[in-house]
């Protein structure tokens, strides 16, 4: 059956949004990982990168009520050049910022600021980590990135981030490790708590379970090891009507590297752009007409609606 | 032989209920109803019946908990400590029986 069918039959069709409340930028695919499941195909050497007048748009657009949070995300968005530049201004005019990153850039080179500068601009960080074991994570990401990621986690501790007064937030991501859906957030998240604070002594606020969008390098897995048919199977069959209700897409608006606007990261990535009768890049932002948007949707939008949802 | 059990098989096992549907009901609902979570946890749970299906090694059994362990958020060392547990408990089972072995000649010897 047809994500649209599914839609239609939980009488949300056409899907529209509600609001802006979250502009998602993604300033890049370049990224210092290769990771297995990365639907964004991130590495070393793309040359995708958002430029400072296309963030300038985004600046602009966030100034405009009430669209309170910057959602930063990549590739590793730490490796865009103007990325201090526009973590910097947000926080000046007063908006929530959140990182989404990977943890181990913080060993590249010449990023060893990072920790203190997100301390120092507020930043809300919230961080891959698709496992607690070593052997795991290092299949899906690449050799050393777990002790390299706890490394990186223990110094967020260390200047504040993840203790239970909430004031530096630091959320972890956890993606299933193939083609499965993941477990409940609640009591994964219990197991992540007991298993980093016993084993490292690493403390965080919350941990999210999202479900692996069939794009990307995720796709190709699942084509070349004969999943693709079953796993999309799946997605539809855990379709869920309540999680439409509040599926990101409605609350949030994407920004891709070269300003056009998408309705989320994952059909920025099949290139997959809101309806023509709405504005199509940042610069031309509209929040009147594009916060009641029609969205554009796909069977990879399963993903979203699976089980409890992944948002 | 090579093919006496199939992948497709186990979406058929319904059909044992068209001989007896009120058995067939009772048992579905009494396995479903065992693996809601109560003083144990689904993930304990799923955990527990991946070990006995290899203590009984029912290939069925096998692939749907490494499934079910897979879904809960359990790895690969999850599943093999427990696998471990269920063939330490097997293989002490046939070992604590040389006991009876030992019983046994002991009486018959001198």
């Amino acid at each position: 059956m047809k994500f649209t069918d599914k839609v239609a039959s939980a009488q949300f069709h056409p899907l529209h949004a509600t609001e802006i409340r979250i502009l998602q930028v993604n300033l890049g695919y370049r990224c210092n990982l290769s990771c297995k499941h990365c639907h964004v195909e991130g590495r070393p050497g793309r040359k995708e990168v958002m430029n400072r007048q296309t963030m300038d748009y985004v600046l602009s657009a966030l100034n405009k009520d009430p669209v309170k949070t910057l959602d930063i995300t990549g590739g590793a968005p730490e490796l865009n050049p103007d990325f201090t530049y526009l973590v910097q201004e947000a926080r000046q005019n007063g908006n929530h910022v959140i990182v989404r990153s990977n943890l181990t850039i913080f060993f590249e080179k010449g990023m060893e600021y990072l920790p203190e500068f997100y301390k120092k601009n507020n930043v809300e960080i919230i961080a891959s980590l698709p496992y607690y074991h070593q052997s795991t994570v290092d299949r899906v990401r690449g050799n050393g990135t777990f002790e390299k990621s706890i490394d990186a986690l223990r110094n967020l501790n260390s200047h504040g981030y993840g203790n239970s007064s909430g004031q530096a937030v630091l959320n972890l991501v956890y993606n299933p490790q193939g083609a499965f859906l993941p477990a409940s957030q609640e009591s994964l998240e219990d197991a992540y708590k007991k298993e980093l604070a016993r084993s490292h002594g690493i403390a965080f606020n919350r941990l999210y379970t999202f479900t692996n969008m069939p794009l990307g390098r995720f796709k190709a897995f699942l084509v070349k090891t004969g999943n693709l048919d079953t796993y999309m199977q799946k997605l539809a069959c855990s379709f869920n009507p309540q999680t439409l209700e509040a599926v990101m897409c409605r609350h949030i608006l994407n920004v891709g590297w070269d300003g056009t606007l998408y309705d989320c990261d994952f059909n920025q990535m099949i290139r997959l752009e809101i309806p023509d009768k709405y504005p199509g890049h940042i610069r031309d932002f509209d929040y009147a007409l594009l916060s009641k948007r029609e969205i554009a949707v796909d069977d990879h939008c399963f993903g979203c609606t699976a089980g409890q949802g992944s948002t | 032989m090579a093919d006496y059990y199939k992948d497709e098989d186990l979406d058929r096992f319904g059909e044992i209920g068209k001989h007896n549907p009120e058995l067939f009901q009772k048992f579905m609902d009494w396995y479903n109803t065992s693996l809601t979570p109560g003083a144990l946890s689904r993930r304990e749970k799923v955990l527990i019946g991946l070990a006995v299906a290899h203590a009984i090694q029912c290939p069925y059994c096998i692939d749907a908990y490494s499934k079910s362990c897979l879904e809960e958020g359990m790895s690969l060392e999850h599943i093999t400590e427990a696998v471990h547990v269920a063939s330490a408990v097997r293989g002490g089972a046939s070992l604590i029986h040389g006991i009876q072995a030992h019983n046994t000649v002991n009486k018959l010897s001198l």
